[in-house]
């Protein structure tokens, strides 16, 4: 086995996404322990031009119509048979619905070691797994063989992972089969809101502590009064009480918000991940041990239903 | 067409989570085990697909505390086969020798479909769903929020960030990692559950040896430092409001 | 000498006996024949369930409220107006009867007991006609809104007005033509008759005008004794059965089981045949008199339940389909008729339904109709049509016995502060076992509250302790949604624990789980139960408790539907805030008719609806209105969370304030 890290190169629709550079950030960590290269794999059609901002001693580049977009298939052959021909000292994944699909397969085909919900690297050849909705924090040691990683965001900022230099391109050969066993048929967008959360800058944000539909009449009183925008987590969207265009998590949008202000959400790591962008974190919840408060700058545990109205009466006797 | 689905009894996260002695692992003690709730939604849409298509449901899971309750409430919903594996689980088992050992047992039982959540919170080596897959040589697609079936050809809806959907196609025999069902799980009324309790039987099968090789070796188990917590407002809602709008104006949002 | 003449006036050889008693006799066979047609459809078509014991008891239902009618009288204006036409026709139906016996078997009216005999029916003839004025107005001018303002009633009304009318008039015309001396005997047909003597027509053209009356007179009774099954008079019939028939086992706070069939198996109410034919009765037994929907919490929020439509969707389901059900059964028809719960009556209305009971207490043919919709609601629950929060609160309280989703182990988390530890019933034989629920134990608003409870029974030296997390929830509106089988568990769970502990009495400050506990605990039996009311009570009146101070404030008392109505405990909490020093002003809906908070029935667990104005909102305006009143004094932890929101969403804040009865307790100390 060589000391390479190697990084499977998440892409969508022509765009890199934020997993692969905060995979990229963990994986120079982890090459300084091993002493190896960070090795981006990148998989595509006419895709090369992706490679450009990333932060990598090299990429490993295969082209074919078959892999234009994601196939789980086809990319757990080819990914199979590079690691399997490489062995680097790691491999790191994204904690996504890319890479959760590839990454078990590739273990039990190689019989290779798997670990987790990996958040940090951390020194003496150990990482720091994040289980138990937050709650547990778990430390492994790398095996000494090459392991296979998933990682979840949250451990290292993407710019991170960035450069301003591209790095070198080796574009490799791949055989695939003529026909695979599944085939994506078209892709369906969104139901395209009236607005794009990933640019507003301030957000009131509900989630199950919210209860009932109609109570989120109250945070929008509040947005309105305030001047921001209403979004919710997964628990709000999937009851159909607002639209996925206002859904914020790991299935929904990356927020990068001035404020961010998390009503009734408990702070589960799925909708976590996709607010740590924000500049200030405000979370209001009943339970004092919600996970939320560990990454919110500011919080109080006052019963929302006493908060909001009150907030929301006060800013209008302010702006008059 | 058969459906199976494998399902898994995971910590309660409502209840308190102590580390033991050992520093290494959960304390089992005060622990209260509940239906990993991705599982959960697999139960649903294998119900949900019994009812358009007719097919044949069973649901598997290893003998720990609360088994029989979770079968007999996936009985109550629809599910025709209830089947409990008996093996060396007492420690724990993690999921590369869950799926090993299943393996066998559900290829025996001859799939057309198979149906498990797409992960669970304790996961630390990785979902189950993607490992049992390769072990029987199926296709595996994660993260489902819609099945359809027609024939041996299955279209499926798998989420990506953003709230993007891709629509695909899988030829049948293949596992799916379910992230939501096409509804939430459906209550099953107590009565309901109790009469499963009288007229179905849970067959019970043995695991093989478990093999765990694969899966991580835990050093040190923790609980996140509470030095980031959030500077806490009062209780009292007058208060943390007025203290909220002081907030905001320094943030430059008032 | 006065006495009655058989058939006064009309010509013998004519054979009136005959005429009248064939022809009444050919009415009645249409009646009989009428009631078999309608009526056999309850136990053609209905469950059978037992309702013939304690005959003594039904006779006593029978006469109080069918014949003198005090649920009818609970309300002036058409209580008059009801006892005016009912009773009156009692009456005349007694009048016939005794002429009859009279005629065939004693002559006895004669002489003054004839004398009283006439009075007597022409005062009720006066009085009717006080009452037909009454109702007249009430239809035609007044027109409520919970009446059924439809042709078939003033047909009804006009039919038996003309009986009495006609038959006035008869009396009249002999009295013109006979003029007896003691006339003014029959002083409202002396008064009419001097009518027919001013118009100077000879005695011939009276008889002839009498005559044609009298059998006017006697067709029209055979019309209203034919059709009586067929038009709105069908209530004198059933309405009176169904008083016969009403519940003399189960005390009000008591649901039934769940059905079993022959094989043991649960039925679940969802076509008219899963119905009893009491249930069945119940519907044809509706006067459509609206009183339950007036006070009906649910229908003035403007939810889709109106406990008089509920009814009556039963009753045109029954007329509809009962003859498709009674043909299929035989196995003559191939069409099923449409499923009852879902169609005729839909989720929504059931839903809606809080079971405060004030349909049940006001309705004066005592129909059940809190027992219907749970029965009901049993079958949705089964078949899991219910909204996502009503899923989660059950699915919470089978896991972690409390509808928060918290674990079961943080019930007593509100005991942490308190000094010295309450003892644990568990473990320590106390006098008292206190029942906390789950509300005064989880909600994060009332902790303050139960905390001072365990204060003030400190202070007063009761020997207590509680069941820390072996408490369960009790199960009462678990049961009311219709989840038996839950309601089982939790009861099984709850009772466990209490056999296993020594202790003489239970307490509870929350009137749900007194219901429950008190009502369907069945193998309860050797556990009394007191409200904390109640207990406070005893324990002031016997001096063991007394107060330091006197507080003076003007209060009002809600009295909780569970406490109050369900169970008759009124008085009790009214002393205590008199031994408190407070005074007490009534509102006007107090005491059995308290309006419910609107959060029981598990309604505290489900979505909310669009609703004009909530019955917490509405209670609380009933409040502000006394003169002077500062407190809104309640004894339920569900009341406090209720009307503590209500007091905010109606702006009340500077008006009134929301307080337990526990606290003014702790005050006057």
């Amino acid at each position: 086995m060589n000391q390479d890290i190697f990084v499977t190169i998440e892409h969508l629709r022509g765009i890199v996404s934020e997993i692969s550079y905060i995979m990229l950030a963990a994986a120079q960590d982890l090459a300084k322990n091993s002493g190896g290269k960070v090795v981006a794999i990148l998989l595509g059609h006419n895709a090369q031009g992706l490679a450009d901002t990333m932060r990598a001693d090299q990429v490993i580049y295969a082209d074919h119509p078959l892999l234009a977009e994601f196939n789980p298939d086809a990319y757990q052959k080819i990914l199979t048979n590079i690691i399997d021909d490489q062995k680097p000292r790691a491999a790191i994944f994204g904690h996504t619905s890319i890479g959760m699909d590839l990454v078990g397969g590739i273990s039990s085909r190689l019989s290779l070691p798997l670990i987790g919900s990996v958040r940090n690297i951390s020194a003496g050849n150990k990482v720091i797994s994040q289980i138990c909705g937050g709650k547990i924090m778990a430390e492994c040691d790398l095996p000494d063989t090459t392991t296979l990683i998933t990682l979840v965001p949250g451990g290292y900022k993407p710019e991170l992972g960035q450069s301003t230099q591209s790095p070198p391109i080796t574009a490799i050969p791949i055989q695939l089969p003529d026909s695979l066993r599944m085939i994506l048929k078209q892709y369906i967008e969104p139901e395209s809101g009236d607005v794009d959360i990933s640019k507003e800058p301030l957000l009131i944000s509900v989630g199950r502590g919210i209860q009932n539909q109609d109570n989120i009449s109250l945070a929008e009183e509040l947005a309105q009064v305030l001047g921001g925008v209403v979004c919710a987590s997964r628990p709000v969207v999937d009851q159909g009480w607002l639209p996925t265009s206002r859904l914020v998590g790991k299935s929904g949008s990356t927020v990068k918000p001035k404020l961010y202000l998390a009503i009734g959400i408990s702070g589960a790591p799925e909708h976590v991940e996709a607010i740590t962008s924000s500049d200030v974190i405000i979370a209001i919840n009943t339970d004092p041990a919600a996970p939320i408060f560990n990454i919110a700058k500011y919080g109080t545990t006052a019963d929302l239903f006493d908060l909001v109205p009150a907030l929301t009466e006060r800013l209008k006797q302010i702006k008059g | 067409m058969n459906i199976i689905v494998p399902v898994k009894l995971v910590p309660d996260l409502v209840e308190e989570l102590t580390i033991d002695s050992n520093g290494n692992a959960l304390d089992t003690a005060w622990l209260r085990l509940i239906i990993n709730e991705f599982d959960d939604h697999a139960i649903e849409q294998a119900i949900l697909l019994k009812e358009r298509t007719g097919a044949l449901v069973t649901v598997l899971s290893t003998n720990v505390e609360g088994v029989d309750d979770l079968l007999f409430t996936a009985a109550a919903k629809g599910a025709d086969r209830l089947i409990k594996l008996n093996g060396d689980i007492e420690g724990g088992v993690n999921n590369h020798a869950l799926a090993r050992s299943i393996a066998t047992l559900i290829r025996d039982l001859k799939p057309d479909l198979i149906l498990t959540g797409v992960q669970a919170h304790n996961d630390l080596d990785g979902s189950v769903g993607p490992l049992l897959a390769e072990y029987l040589g199926m296709p595996y697609i994660g993260y489902i929020s819609g099945v359809n079936v027609t024939g041996d050809k299955a279209i499926l809806r798998k989420e990506y960030p953003g709230g993007l959907i891709g629509e695909i196609q899988v030829t049948l025999p293949a596992l799916l990692g379910i992230q939501a069902a096409e509804q939430p799980p459906r209550y099953v009324a107590i009565s309901k559950v109790r009469q499963m309790m009288k007229t179905m039987s849970i067959e019970e099968l043995d695991l093989a040896t478990l093999d765990a090789s694969g899966g991580p070796i835990v050093s040190r188990m923790f609980q996140p430092e509470a030095s980031d917590r959030a500077t806490m407002l009062p209780e009292n809602a007058d208060e943390a409001a007025s203290q909220l709008i002081d907030l905001f104006k320094d943030l430059g949002v008032l | 000498m006065p006495v009655r003449v058989d058939f006064w006036g009309i010509p013998l050889y004519w054979r009136p006996d005959l005429i009248v008693y064939s022809l009444m006799f050919i009415a009645a066979f249409i009646l009989l024949f009428r009631f078999y047609q309608q009526g056999s459809l309850w136990w053609r078509i209905g469950r059978s369930e037992g309702r013939w014991n304690k005959l003594h008891l039904r006779f006593g239902r029978l006469i109080t409220y069918a014949i003198v009618q005090t649920r009818v009288l609970s309300q002036r204006y058409p209580g008059v107006m009801h006892i005016g036409l009912a009773w009156s026709f009692f009456a005349f139906f007694l009048g016939t009867a005794l002429a009859t016996i009279d005629s065939h078997f004693i002559k006895f009216l004669e002489g003054n007991p004839y004398l009283i005999y006439k009075f007597a029916l022409d005062i009720f003839t006066v009085f009717f006609l006080f009452g037909a004025v009454l109702a007249g107005y009430r239809r035609f001018i007044q027109k409520p809104s919970r009446l059924t303002l439809q042709s078939r009633f003033t047909i009804s009304l006009v039919l038996i007005t003309v009986i009495v009318l006609a038959g006035l008039t008869v009396e009249s015309l002999r009295l013109a033509i006979d003029r007896p001396v003691w006339a003014l005997w029959s002083p409202a047909g002396w008064l009419l008759a001097q009518a027919w003597i001013t118009t100077g027509a000879s005695e011939q053209v009276l008889t002839n005008w009498h005559t044609g009356l009298w059998g006017f007179h006697l067709l029209i009774v055979a019309i209203a004794v034919g059709t009586l099954p067929i038009g709105t008079l069908w209530h004198t019939l059933t309405g009176p059965l169904n008083t016969f028939f009403s519940k003399v086992d189960r005390p009000l706070g008591q649901l039934k089981p769940v059905a079993q069939n022959a094989k043991n198996e649960p039925i679940y109410v969802k076509e008219l045949q899963d119905l009893t034919w009491k249930q069945l009765l119940d519907g044809d037994a509706c006067t459509e008199c609206g009183r339950c929907q007036d006070v009906c919490p649910a229908h003035a929020a403007g939810t889709p339940l109106s406990p008089k439509q509920f009814i009556l969707s039963i009753r045109q389901a029954l007329h509809r389909d009962g003859p498709i059900v009674v043909r299929s059964n035989s196995g003559a028809e191939n069409e099923r008729p449409p499923q009852l719960v879902g169609s005729e009556i839909t989720q929504s209305v059931l839903w809606s339904c809080t079971t405060c009971g004030a349909c049940v207490q006001e309705c004066p043919v005592l129909i059940e109709h809190v027992d219907s919709i749970v029965d009901m609601r049993r079958h949705l629950v089964i078949e899991g049509e219910m909204d996502g929060m009503l899923q989660d609160a059950l699915a919470n309280l089978g896991r972690y016995g409390n509808s928060f989703g918290q674990s079961d182990r943080m019930r007593a988390k509100w005991t942490q502060p308190i000094q010295p530890k309450i003892k644990d019933a568990r473990k320590e034989t106390v006098e008292y076992c206190w029942f906390v629920g789950d509300y005064a134990s989880y909600s994060a608003s009332l902790t303050e509250i139960t905390q001072k409870t365990a204060s003030v029974f400190q202070k007063i030296g009761l020997d207590y302790g509680i069941l820390y997390e072996s408490e369960r929830n009790a199960g009462n509106d678990v049961r009311r949604v219709g989840e038996e089988g839950l309601f089982e568990m939790l009861a099984e769970k709850n009772l466990a624990v209490l056999s296993k502990s020594a202790f003489q009495t239970i307490i509870t400050t929350d009137p749900h789980s007194y219901n429950t506990i008190k009502n369907e605990y069945t193998g309860n039996g050797t556990h009394p139960i007191l409200h904390y009311s109640e207990l406070l009570d005893q324990l002031i009146t016997s001096g063991k408790v007394k107060f330091t101070k006197k507080l003076g404030y003007k209060v009002t008392y809600h009295d909780p539907c569970y406490l109050g109505r369900y169970n008759g405990v009124f008085d009790a909490p009214r002393r205590v805030i008199a031994a408190t020093g407070c005074e007490l002003l009534e509102m006007p809906r107090n005491r059995a008719h308290s309006y419910c908070c609107g959060a029981g029935g598990g309604r505290i667990w489900m979505e909310e609806g669009t609703v004009k104005e909530r019955p917490s909102e509405t209670r609380i305006h009933e409040a502000v209105k006394l003169d002077g009143v500062q407190v809104f004094v309640v004894a339920c932890p569900k009341d406090i969370t209720m009307y503590r929101d209500a007091v905010k969403t109606t702006g009340q804040e500077n008006r009134i304030v929301v307080k337990d009865l526990i606290e003014l307790v702790d005050e006057a100390l």
